[in-house]
């Protein structure tokens, strides 16, 4: 199976190297070329406002919510996760709008704030060790989306859903790509042999 | 959550110069400057109360930039936003950390203090630091630096610096994988560097942090030249704000940056930029004066 991880900025080679111990075929996209080639797709973790203007700029936007729309699976980590969604709590940024959900950017602060921990994830045995960078966490999820695993706000508003799934969108605030736990990683492989 | 939750640890430290790659990083003095950088697609902002040409031409002592300055550049934009402190002030550095700056970068460009470096594994915040070579970088790891850079020739325009110390970074990291494990000490010692350091180097055959390029990038073809010698990612100092039309020239080394391997988006990007800034020799500059040599 060959699967894309959208390389326009971020840890796309940390997402390139899962996939490899996966035993997948991983490819570099930049290009809407490069994206028709690919079974599944990874969003990685970097700054997301450059991410989506890079990807307005090279008119990545339409084609690979086409392809989203059209059953592709799709895994987006941190500003991967921001990217997916349908809206942010900030000013406008480009987004897909595929994944139902309202994110809050840098919801737990700043880098001093940014923070490792274990999180229990519907769906896998044993906790995760999530590295949260100046993360954000979802505000607002729609009816078709399921939440995988959450956090308590440290300022007393409660849980927040940091691990989403809908469909065959699946989206994590924290970086997996950085702990070598794979988990999450199978799981798009898996949706993608399904489809 | 179970109480397992720590913060400042390596893998977060390191974690955010991760998300950086691919991106470029911006000098701003002001909030203005940092919207600019932002609006066209930086990672990441540093702020700093002159860039490097001005202190090369103004002289005198450069510090810390006002806290002040630095807080409307953190409420200006939504990346993370970076500081200089000087070598070995880590009361400058205290200060950065206690405004929230998201990276501290520990600069050459502004004048040490002190022969010794900030012992950086104290702080939760991250650091940066510059290095001409891999026994510099290990160094300045071992103090528990997150992320390197290049040095470079700040403030000059010109990239033979910065190209330099790749050229050299790289051809030690290789020298270091093709040694024995018994002749890995004797490197240590000619590196001048941590033996634990050097010894994982050749096992990985890479740094253990993010290696961006910084000195003297003022075009995308610097910005793609530098990321095509394996740098991680690109600091632009000067040559963002004292070009002719910084925005276009802004947005132009951020899309070289991510297409680096593609010469006909170069060209592209880079038609029409109008000034770019005023480089200078580096043979011209003498040797005092030239900002690498300091802090070893």
């Amino acid at each position: 199976m060959r699967v894309g991880v959208l390389a326009l900025q971020g840890d796309f080679r940390e997402h390139l190297a899962a996939v490899a111990r996966l035993d997948q075929e991983g490819v570099e996209v930049r290009t809407t070329d490069e994206l028709a080639t690919v079974d599944a797709l990874i969003i990685p973790g970097g700054e997301s406002t450059t991410i989506g203007r890079l990807a307005r700029i090279y008119g990545l936007i339409d084609p690979i919510r086409e392809r989203v729309k059209s059953g592709m699976p799709v895994f987006g980590t941190c500003a991967g996760m921001i990217f997916l969604a349908s809206g942010t709590t900030g000013p406008e940024q480009p987004q897909l709008g595929v994944l139902d959900v309202i994110v809050e950017r840098n919801a737990f602060g700043r880098q001093v704030d940014s923070f490792e921990a274990d999180l229990r994830v519907e769906g896998l045995d044993t906790p995760m060790r999530a590295v949260f960078i100046r993360a954000p966490w979802i505000e607002k999820v729609g009816g078709a989306v399921d939440v995988l695993a959450g956090v308590e706000d440290p300022g007393g508003g409660g849980i927040h859903p940091v691990v989403v799934r809908q469909d065959r969108i699946l989206a994590t605030s924290f970086h997996p790509e950085l702990t070598h736990d794979d988990r999450l990683h199978s799981m798009l492989i898996e949706l993608a042999e399904e489809h | 959550m179970e109480n397992t939750t720590e913060r400042g640890t390596d893998r977060v430290k390191r974690g955010l110069a991760e998300m950086l790659k691919g991106g470029v990083i911006m000098d701003v003095v002001n909030a203005e400057q940092a919207k600019i950088a932002e609006e066209a697609g930086a990672v990441s902002v540093m702020a700093l109360e002159r860039v490097p040409a001005d202190i090369r031409a103004e002289g005198g002592v450069a510090r810390m930039a006002d806290p002040g300055k630095v807080q409307e550049i953190i409420d200006a934009v939504s990346i993370p936003v970076m500081a200089k402190a000087r070598i070995g002030h880590f009361v400058e550095a205290r200060v950065l950390e206690s405004l929230g700056v998201d990276y501290i970068d520990e600069s050459e460009v502004l004048t040490p203090v002190d022969e010794f470096h900030v012992d950086k594994r104290a702080f939760t915040v991250p650091f940066v630091n510059g290095a001409k070579d891999l026994g510099e970088a290990l160094r300045r790891i071992g103090e528990g630096a997150a992320m390197i850079r290049t040095k470079g020739e700040p403030g000059t325009g010109n990239v033979v610096e910065a190209v330099r110390h790749m050229r050299m970074m790289n051809g030690q990291i290789r020298w270091l994988t093709t040694l024995d494990p018994e002749e890995l000490m004797n490197a240590a010692k000619e590196l001048r560097a941590p033996i634990d350091l050097v010894r994982e180097v050749a096992d990985t055959g890479k740094l253990p942090v993010v290696n961006f390029a910084a000195g003297g990038i003022a075009t995308p073809s610097d910005a793609a030249l530098m990321m095509q010698l394996g740098c991680d990612g690109i600091f632009v100092g000067s040559g963002i704000f004292k070009s002719g039309d910084p925005a276009v020239r802004a947005r132009a080394i951020v899309e070289a940056t991510t297409y680096y391997q593609d010469a006909a988006k170069i060209a592209e990007v880079s038609s029409g930029l109008g000034e770019a800034m005023v480089g200078i020799n580096i043979d011209t500059i003498p040797a005092e004066e030239r900002m690498q040599d300091r802090g070893n």
